[in-house]
């Protein structure tokens, strides 16, 4: 690879205005602007209002038509009134010209219009500089690997712009090659920049809270049809990784909202405050790392029972850990659980009170059900055994697309319907049990998961969603009943697919049939969980470890900043250095010429650069006669050397060598 | 070494005793005739242009033509015609002027495009086709065109394509002082090319020309060449580049140089010497300084590789 001199040359926006007369760009630099300008504005277009897209849209298409007939630009006033009323109607949009979103839209507005100012260099480099920087705002929206990959290709695109507006008579490829190699030179420098520029902790700007409102997850109440809705996206919730073997399905209970409060229909969160003890240490602890995709909801999920928290959460009496505000970006955390914990032994009055709560004159034939389980049963333990029994023997259907309930709807599920998703059997089993006179509540979060071959996360997704119940026995304390588990094991043994019926339409991604696709879609999510892992998630946190690896023992922002300078000094001279020597090559007749020439150079004799042998020999011989013999045998033996006739044997040659050197060496200045 | 080094010093000092002070401007006539190339003097009247292609005539025994170019030259003037014949009853052919060794083509830039064409085209192909026959102009061949400069009154400047068949371009200037006495203090300059005799006879000139191309040129040169080629090809100093023929010429010219100073390889100094006169006239400034300047700048702008 050569350092091209295209980089080192100045810009022309750098030296001096240009005459008026200075030459206009040709049609092909002004192909290759308007080409630059649709690869920048074309991913921006999703996150522009629509009317500032088609606006973009015929400035191109019109500008195109202009080169392609062409006619001459529209006069400027013209440019400048669209300017002016673009600029109008983004304030009007926007209700505002500050912020991330009008400043975004107002530079796309500037560089569609710029096209039609491109009457010299310099106004096609402005369009070049504001396209970089565009190329950049894409960030702002979306900071997924396709994204990255698709703004190198723009990058690349408005670089090799770049290298046409210096010369426009190279052909496009080496005009791309050209370009590619500059940014390939530019990677050490990016990378070092990427390791060891110091991070602000949080993002640089304030982004706006209902960027998020998009965001799906698990919400704060569960009614019927809730969590089989969530069950229709097979987006990914979050990703754990185990230090050691992941536990059983069965026992993937990733704990989520603790909902106790009920209305009649919907299932709330309840009163809540910290809880007063962690699960204790009954079985050996489980270690492992979420990485949670943002749900705009402060809670995190967990295996139960978390015994060891990160930083930033608390624990809730619920046992549910939550964080201290909503999670809006990608949250990596490490947990620790205990799978078989007995918590809650010695519960409060206030928690159990409220895990009886019912409100008065809904669903009477589930009370009258209560009632005679109570009645044949001899402890809490056999009513709850009873009910799940009877959810196991009775016709019940566990399926995506129940029926429609009415307002008594546990009534209406356990007596009339019998078909329904697992918040159907979570509210009614609560419910049965609250009014037995059990304390219980309904637990929302994800069981399951599937680990992705390719890089051994387990991918925990929408779909996993899942509601379960705990109820509270005197010295037991809190336990897990799944009542789902009753009617369709398959639901936790396996997967959800494997649960319900075949005509239930599931995400085209689970069906088990389209394995190959699942085995494209793994290796595609492990890639973009990589991109996650190490390049957006590389963090202060991150970086500081690497420190700490390369021997600095208690790193900050100075030392980060001072290796930054120190490596991208060195990288430079690395670089330059590299370059020098290629220029000359390790060429043993040159390598003596030039011994010789430093050694007069110390008496201001120094060849030109574009002095030949005889010339010099000549000007040296006039500076000192005295010494004309040497100079001249020198100057003879190297200019047959290097300009006669060529010597055939290598004896010769090498002896034509050793000769200069012996001359050379005894040539003192 | 077969150099016939005492014929070229006795040519040289021939010429030297008839054109006075400019040595250089003779030996780069000389080099640019081994070279096989044609040569293009422009300067004002008067200061021995003329005589300086009559010289070369006398001293390499070349037979010699003259064509004064007008306004009202045609082509037939320079390559001849055939005419009816009343004793054989057909068609001779009357060879024209360019049917020479030596061709002198005086103040080539009066002449209409096309009889400098016809002229042009000759040079080029070094045969002539006229009335569908095509006859062999005789070996040597060398022309040797005048010009006056391009803004004085009643010229068709040459077109860039015609001037890039010239290897060389020289001007003479004017003599110094002390060549200017001796001029005005010495013998009529016609009496004096009448007496001089052949130092170089053709089948010797001939000779000497194949041995220019055996002149050696090494690598590290031709990257020379190549280097001031690219320089031209990449500068914003020049309009346009130097052609690859403008190349090749360079080094033939570069070659013949070498051979007059003796030597059987070319040096970097060689091509700088013959450079000012291949390029002047290949290569334009955009705007401003002359061209000697521009050669100059050419040079010192390339670093030997």
């Amino acid at each position: 690879m050569r350092i091209s001199i295209a980089a080192l040359k100045p810009w022309p926006c750098m030296a001096k205005p240009r005459k008026p007369g200075a030459p206009p760009l040709t049609q092909g630099q002004t192909v290759w602007l308007a080409a630059s300008a649709c690869g920048v504005l074309v991913p921006l277009a999703p996150y522009l209002p629509l009317w500032l897209d088609a606006l973009c849209a015929v400035a191109i298409l019109w500008r195109g038509w202009l080169l392609w007939r062409r006619v001459p630009l529209p006069p400027r006033w013209l440019v400048n009134l669209m300017a002016v009323v673009g600029a109008i109607g983004v304030a009007i949009h926007f209700r505002t010209l500050l912020g991330k979103d009008p400043g975004v839209a107002l530079l796309t507005l500037f560089l569609a219009l710029k096209l039609f100012e491109t009457r010299s260099a310099r106004d096609a480099f402005a369009v070049v500089l504001l396209g970089f920087f565009l190329i950049l705002s894409q960030f702002f929206y979306t900071q997924s690997m396709v994204t990255a990959v698709a703004m190198v290709a723009t990058t690349l695109l408005v670089t090799t712009t770049l290298a046409v507006l210096q010369r426009s008579s190279t052909p496009p490829l080496q005009a791309v090659r050209l370009a590619g190699s500059m940014l390939l030179q530019a990677l050490p420098f990016m990378l070092l920049l990427f390791l060891f520029f110091p991070r602000v902790s949080g993002p640089l700007w304030g982004l706006p809270a209902d960027a998020y409102s998009g965001l799906s997850g698990l919400s704060d109440t569960m009614s019927p049809g809730s969590i089989s809705r969530l069950s229709l996206s097979d987006a990914i919730a979050f990703r754990a990784r185990f230090t050691e073997p992941p536990p059983d399905q069965v026992q993937l209970y990733w704990r989520g909202p603790v909902l106790t409060r009920y209305d009649g229909r919907s299932w709330r969160l309840g009163l809540s405050g910290l809880a007063s003890e962690a699960a204790a240490q009954m079985a050996q602890p489980v270690d492992y790392e979420i990485t949670l995709e943002p749900h705009n909801q402060p809670w995190l999920f967990a295996l139960d029972h978390p015994s060891r928290l990160p930083p930033n959460a608390v624990l809730t009496k619920n046992f549910q850990v939550v964080a201290k505000r909503p999670v809006r970006s990608r949250l990596r955390y490490a947990m620790q659980s205990v799978l078989d914990a007995h918590v809650g032994r010695n519960e409060s009055a206030d928690a159990l009170g409220e895990a009886l709560q019912l409100p008065a004159d809904f669903n009477p034939r589930a009370r009258a059900l209560a009632a005679s389980l109570r009645a044949v049963s001899r402890n809490d333990a056999e009513v709850v055994a009873r009910m799940l029994a009877r959810f196991r023997k009775e016709t019940f259907v566990y399926t995506l697309s129940p029926p429609l309930l009415g307002r008594d709807s546990v009534d209406e599920f356990l007596f009339d319907t019998r078909r329904g998703f697992c918040e159907h059997y979570a509210s009614a089993f609560v419910f049965v049990m609250r009014a037995a006179g059990i304390p219980a509540r309904v637990v929302t979060g994800y069981q399951g998961g599937e680990v992705n071959p390719v890089d051994g996360y387990l991918l925990v997704r929408q779909l996993d969603a899942h509601a379960w119940t705990e109820i509270w026995l005197p010295q037991r304390g809190w336990q897990r009943v799944d009542p789902t588990a009753e009617i369709a094991p398959n639901r936790v043994e396996q997967n959800l697919a494997a649960a319900i019926p075949q005509s239930d339409a599931l995400p085209l991604m689970t069906r088990p049939e389209l394995n190959w696709l699942r085995q494209l879609r793994y290796r595609w999510e492990a890639a973009s969980n990589a991109w996650n892992q190490w390049v957006l998630g590389y963090d202060e946190q991150r970086q500081y470890a690497l420190l700490r690896l390369l021997g600095i023992p208690s790193p900050d922002w100075r030392a980060l900043g001072a290796l930054t300078a120190t490596a991208g000094g060195v990288l430079m001279l690395a670089l330059t250095a590299w370059t020098l020597h290629q220029r000359r090559r390790a060429d043993p007749l040159h390598a003596l010429w030039q011994r010789f020439e430093r050694k007069l150079a110390k008496r201001g004799l120094g060849r030109a650069m574009w002095e030949g042998p005889a010339d010099y020999a000549a000007r040296l011989v006039r500076a000192l006669p005295r010494r004309e013999a040497e100079i001249a045998s020198i100057c003879t033996i190297y200019q047959a050397a290097r300009y006669g006739k060529l010597i055939e044997s290598a004896v010769t040659r090498r002896q034509q060598l050793s000769e200069l050197k012996r001359r050379i060496a005894a040539f003192t200045s | 070494m077969p150099l016939a080094d005492h014929d070229i010093e006795a040519l040289l000092n021939a010429a030297n005793r008839v054109i006075l002070g400019k040595e250089r401007q003779i030996r780069l006539a000389l080099a640019c005739l081994l070279a096989r190339g044609h040569l293009l003097i422009e300067d004002i009247p008067g200061v021995g242009k003329t005589t300086l292609a009559h010289v070369l005539a006398r001293l390499l025994g070349l037979d010699f033509q003259r064509i004064q170019f007008t306004s009202d030259l045609l082509p037939a003037d320079i390559l001849g015609v055939s005419v009816f014949d009343r004793e054989s009853g057909a068609f001779r052919f009357h060879p024209g002027p360019v049917f020479a060794q030596l061709v002198l083509a005086d103040e080539v830039n009066r002449a209409t495009p096309k009889a400098q064409s016809a002229l042009l085209e000759a040079m080029e192909e070094r045969q002539v086709t006229t009335e569908g026959r095509t006859r062999p102009l005789p070996e040597p061949f060398f022309v040797i065109a005048t010009q006056n400069p391009a803004h004085q009154i009643g010229t068709f400047p040459l077109p860039e394509s015609q001037l890039d068949r010239f290897l060389m371009r020289i001007e003479l200037g004017y003599p110094d002082r002390t060549a200017e006495r001796e001029l005005l203090a010495g013998a009529d300059r016609r009496e004096l090319v009448a007496q001089l005799s052949p130092c170089l006879p053709p089948p010797a000139l001939l000779a000497m020309q194949r041995q220019v191309a055996n002149v050696h040129a090494a690598p590290a040169l031709l990257d020379y060449v190549q280097a001031l080629a690219e320089h031209t090809r990449q500068s914003a100093d020049f309009v346009a580049g130097l052609s690859p023929r403008a190349a090749l010429g360079l080094l033939a010219a570069a070659r013949a140089w070498a051979l007059l100073e003796g030597r059987d390889h070319a040096l970097p100094e060689d091509i700088q010497a013959v450079l000012p006169s291949v390029i002047g006239h290949r290569l334009l400034a955009p705007a401003g300084p002359g061209n000697g300047n521009l050669a100059r700048r050419l040079i010192e702008a390339v670093a030997l590789p």
